[in-house]
């Protein structure tokens, strides 16, 4: 456990790396420099000179790009992302405010898509009907190809305004804007109405994963019900549930946590659209802000943050892994 | 073993000690299964079975200990028997069916089985693949899929198991009747460790604590002589070899003392080397422990060496029961005289070719009629009823119960006999 | 010695009954049989050869996607069939064009990083060594960005429009078709059969692609028609955050944005182009999973 456990945290800090120094290669290897980018608005207007010349200063960008890499990287080492062009504000900052409320909506948003997806495909492989398959596949397919946004603005647009214009009673209509009174309890249970607000966002987010979950659940289960060791369970003398309990969930959950995995780039990329639609402050928001506005330091910072907590995240479902099935602790990796 | 630079004279314990000087090599007589019509007298003189008793060795022994194996050989547990009663049966198994729903069509996997088991004893059932044996033993513990309707009686001292309710089927599981699958490694959860698994199912069936039942489950795996059991008992299925998960599976099938034991083709997914030390752990076992076994298997040589009696099934149904030595020596069905002459030979001539039985087994969707056997069949007449009427399993002039028109005749004609090459 | 065995009436004519094994089949004419046999994967098909037409006739028969006509924002009409966007411009012909553009960058996006991601691959798969190391080494650390983090990334350096989005896409799609054409050049390596070609003294370059190469073919069309429909939403989510496709060019996802103020009056600005988005990707995707059913050659 403790080499795999290290392994992984090597893993992940070269990803960190290596992630920073290409990001860096790319946003210094073209013949225009960052700076002239954020001006120019890449290109769209001429920017006075002098201009351009006093953000290279503030911003360190005259000097050789080797030494720029070098302060960068160290910057980095001390959590100093440098600071956004557009407000000279650091990046750190930004991070600091922007990153818990993304973190709460991941959160719930997988806690959601978790418990539904799960419950509904344990449901369906034990009723085992063939219509529930049939229904949870198509669902699955059918949202996978809705863009997220697309999706977003329909249940804003519907619960939301167009609920608020008509009069929909209270448990149908949800606000849109931002996160309310913004409180929560131990910093991710929403209180005061809080809730109302995460609602939205949080179904958007947990939709498609729940579909998937289900029919990644619902066939793991069927499968692993028809294992060997089953039989064997049941030819020790065990009762039916204590079969199911024991020796037919946990076997079947080892691919739904893979899934799970899976479904976290997603969340990501998902996130971002939902934030920008709800207009929900939050990293993903603001990443896209920074990106209209050629804002180097933002985008890189918030990137290479979003990629550490990706990172952690794979890591820990790659530990509960090895809860679930014991021959991966045994350093098979 | 002394030296042994002599290569004519096997050193057998059993066998012909030396060839009958006053026979000349070209007419030595020849010990073999011929299942043509010819009748046998023809080929030269006969060993006398009658006059030499000991001319009943097991074919296995014979080529095992030709090599000069005097280790203490699973059969010597049990040979020498010849058909004495073993006590009343416990195990009743009448007119057993076991039809599947499929896609296809009903497919008629078991139609008609009959057979018994007493305290104590190793019944082995025997059979190809597709015959329906191991479709058989699992439903004696009512663990088929749900797409499968079992008829018929099965009787467990004196209770029908396919009337008993689901609470019942779960205290005669283990804690009764145990069973023993083919492949250890799926049957085995892979991801609990072996210990568990044999404390979940003692404390299922007895009331004791965690720790006592850890004990026991040391306990058992000691038994099967698996090394160092109180490390092993921790470990997960795949840290152990194939060999010593059979043996765990063995251990856990007797840790709470059933009477009987369900093993369906424990060794077939072994290694051949580690076959018989297995068998020799279960055959043992039950023999100090005195719990019966039913040993499904398609081995013949397995069924030498263990069992005390034998089921032999073809396309879903019994057409022999005996006991070994007897159907060994002298069967009364077609079938079974078929199997003992496909097995090849290690005394024999190098040249010999191997004696298959021609054709397929038959599809259980669509069964032929009459006697299920008679397309394969040598000696299939028409007028013997064999292509139009299901023989059923009657008693025949050996000994054994048969389901074939044809017996009697053949057995007369010495056709199902089987003979055995001398070494010369 | 004597002949021991008396002779025996020939057994069943086994054989006969092997001689009854139909024409040889192709795997490919195997794949589409299959395929055909899957009735989403059909429909799947039919909406993609319907879009294809739609993209490369529609144009001829559609009005000018960028005339600003007089009335914005109306519903459908026996004038405007999809209605007019809050510029007054045709939703039809919008739509159309659209479709076009998304199936453009979908297919060209597919293209390059396919191209990439087996050039990639195979290098690894085959060299191994630190060529692979190094090769995979970058692959991984590219993959612990997000996908729509990583090309937001791009179109800062990058910028926007057309050209950008693709280039933005491709670079980020080719990680994984490398991953898996490596993967199928490591299993492929192991097998027999390439054992023996190199024991016969096949050289290394034929064997790659005569042997290999049909291995990995199947995960990679797979990920390609699946890839396709990836590349056509990512670029509707650039378009729609604003960084993808420039206006006024018809892009479903910025008239997905620009849709939003109006929802109220007018939803036909958000239904049609979302409707185009999703059809379009489910054709694809449903293809791509029955290419994967179809090629499973385990199956066969």
């Amino acid at each position: 456990m403790g080499s795999f456990l290290l392994r992984r945290t090597l893993q992940l800090l070269l990803v960190l790396w290596g992630g920073a120094t290409l990001l860096f290669i790319i946003f210094n290897a073209l013949p225009t420099n960052p700076a002239e980018r954020f001006a120019s608005g890449n290109g769209n207007r001429n920017p006075d000179p002098q201009v351009v010349e006093n953000l290279e200063k503030k911003f360190g960008i005259d000097k050789p790009v080797p030494e720029q890499y070098v302060d960068y990287m160290t910057g980095l080492l001390h959590g100093d992302f440098g600071n956004s062009y557009v407000n000279s504000e650091p990046v750190s900052d930004i991070i600091k405010e922007k990153l818990p409320p993304s973190l709460r909506l991941a959160f719930w948003a997988i806690v959601v898509e978790s418990a539904v997806g799960i419950s509904a495909g344990a449901l369906s492989a034990r009723k085992r009907n063939s219509v529930g398959d049939w229904v949870t596949t198509l669902t699955a397919v059918i949202l996978s190809a809705i863009p997220v946004f697309v999706l977003a603005y329909l249940i804003k647009q519907v619960t939301g305004v167009y609920a608020y214009q008509h009069d929909w009673p209270s448990w149908a209509s949800f606000p849109t804007i931002g996160y309310g009174p913004d409180e929560y309890f131990l910093g991710i249970i929403p209180i005061n109405g809080t809730w109302k607000y995460m609602v939205q966002p949080v179904f958007v987010l947990a939709s498609v994963g729940t579909a998937i979950l289900a029919r990644i659940t619902r066939t793991s289960m069927l499968e692993t019900m028809r294992l060997d060791h089953v039989r064997t369970a049941r030819a020790k003398g065990l009762t039916e549930k204590r079969v199911m309990k024991r020796h037919v969930r946990r076997n079947a959950m080892i691919p739904v946590v893979t899934v799970i995995g899976i479904d976290f780039g997603t969340l990501v990329g998902a996130a971002i659209l939902t934030e920008t639609v709800f207009n929900l402050p939050g990293l993903g928001s603001t990443i896209v802000a920074g990106a209209k506005a050629f804002d180097a330091p933002v985008v890189m910072g918030l990137t290479i943050v979003v990629t550490l907590v990706y990172g952690l995240a794979s890591m820990a479902v790659d530990i509960s892994y090895a809860y679930f099935d014991p021959r991966v602790k045994l350093g098979d990796d | 073993m002394a030296d042994d630079t002599t290569p004519q004279e096997p050193n057998t314990t059993g066998g012909p000690a030396a060839p009958d000087p006053d026979l000349a090599p070209a007419d030595v007589p020849v010990r073999e299964v011929p299942i043509a019509e010819v009748p046998v007298a023809s080929e030269g003189p006969l060993p006398d079975t009658m006059a030499d008793p000991t001319l009943l060795v097991d074919e296995a022994i014979l080529d095992a200990e030709a090599e000069g194996d005097h280790a203490p050989h699973i059969g010597e547990i049990r040979h020498g028997a010849t058909g004495e009663p073993l006590g009343a049966p416990i195990l009743e198994v009448s007119d057993l069916t076991v039809d599947f729903r499929t896609d296809d069509g009903e497919v008629h996997a078991v139609r008609g089985v009959d057979f018994s088991v007493s305290a104590g004893e190793v019944l082995a059932v025997v059979g190809e693949s597709g015959s329906g044996k191991s479709v058989t033993a699992m439903s004696l513990l009512k663990l088929l899929p749900p797409s499968a309707r079992v008829g018929g009686t099965v009787r467990w001292q004196g209770e029908d198991l396919l009337a008993a309710s689901k609470e019942r089927m779960q205290q005669v599981r283990g804690a009764e009747i145990a069973m023993i699958f083919q492949d250890p490694l799926t049957a085995l959860n892979p991801v609990y460790r072996v210990g568990d698994q044999i404390v979940e199912m003692i404390l299922v069936h007895e009331k004791m604590s965690k720790k006592q039942a850890r004990a026991r489950a040391i306990e058992m795996l000691d038994l099967v002589g698996i090394p160092q059991a109180n490390k092993r008992v921790d470990q997960y299925t795949h840290e152990f070899s194939g060999g010593m998960r059979q043996r765990a599976m063995i251990a856990m099938a007797l840790s709470c003392n059933p009477k009987l034991i369900i093993a369906d083709e424990p060794t077939t997914a072994l290694d051949v080397t580690v076959q018989a030390q297995v068998l020799e752990v279960l055959a043992d076992l039950a023999h100090r422990l005195s719990v019966a076994v039913v040993l499904i298997t398609h081995d013949l040589g397995v069924v030498a060496g263990m069992a005390d009696h034998i089921a032999v099934m073809y396309a879903g149904r019994v057409v022999e029961t005996g006991t070994v030595d007897d159907t060994f020596d002298s069967t009364s069905h077609p079938y079974t005289a078929g199997l003992l002459a496909s097995l090849p030979r290690l005394h024999g001539d190098i040249d010999q070719p191997l004696v298959p039985i021609g054709g397929q087994p038959p599809s259980m969707l669509n069964p032929p009629a009459g006697c299920s056997f008679h397309p394969r069949c040598l000696f299939a007449k028409e007028e013997a009823g064999c292509m139009s009427v299901m023989p059923e399993l009657e008693v025949k002039p050996g000994g054994q119960f048969a389901a074939c028109h044809r017996s009697e005749e053949l057995l007369a004609a010495g056709n199902l006999v089987r003979r055995v090459e001398v070494e010369s | 010695m004597t002949d021991l065995i008396p002779t025996l009436p020939p057994a069943p004519d086994v054989d006969a009954s092997l001689a009854d094994v139909g024409p040889s089949r192709s795997l490919a004419g195997d794949a589409w049989k299959r395929f055909r046999r899957n009735k989403l994967a059909m429909f799947g098909l039919v909406l993609v050869v319907f879009l294809a037409l739609v993209s490369l006739i529609g144009p001829l028969l559609v009005q000018d996607p960028l005339h600003q006509g007089p009335i914005p924002k109306e519903p459908p009409t026996n004038q405007h069939w999809f209605g007019t966007d809050r510029l007054g411009r045709d939703m039809l012909s919008r739509i159309v064009y659209g479709i076009r553009l998304s199936l453009f960058i979908g297919i060209v996006v597919t293209l390059i990083e396919t191209i990439i991601g087996i050039l990639v691959g195979a290098v690894a798969g085959w060299r191994r060594g630190w060529v692979d190391s190094l090769l995979m080494r970058i692959v991984d650390i590219l993959l612990g960005i997000p996908y729509l983090v990583l090309a937001l990334a791009m179109v800062t350096v990058i910028g926007r429009g057309v050209t950008a989005v693709v280039l933005t896409l491709a670079a980020t799609a080719w990680l994984q078709t490398a991953r898996n054409v490596r993967a199928g050049f490591l299993q492929a390596r192991e097998t027999e059969y390439v054992e023996a070609a190199k024991a016969v003294g096949v050289s290394s370059r034929r064997i790659m692609f005569r042997h290999i190469l049909p291995n990995v073919f199947q995960p990679v069309v797979v990920l390609a028609a699946v890839g396709v429909g990836t590349a056509i939403l990512a670029e509707a989510a650039l378009s729609f955050l604003g960084v993808g496709v420039k206006a006024p060019a018809p892009s479903l996802g910025l008239m997905i944005s620009e849709s939003e103020s109006s929802f109220a009056s007018a939803p036909h600005l958000l239904i049609f182009p979302g409707v185009a988005i999703a059809l379009t990707v489910l054709g694809f995707l449903l293809v791509g999973d029955g290419l994967r059913d179809a090629l499973d050659v385990k199956d066969a």
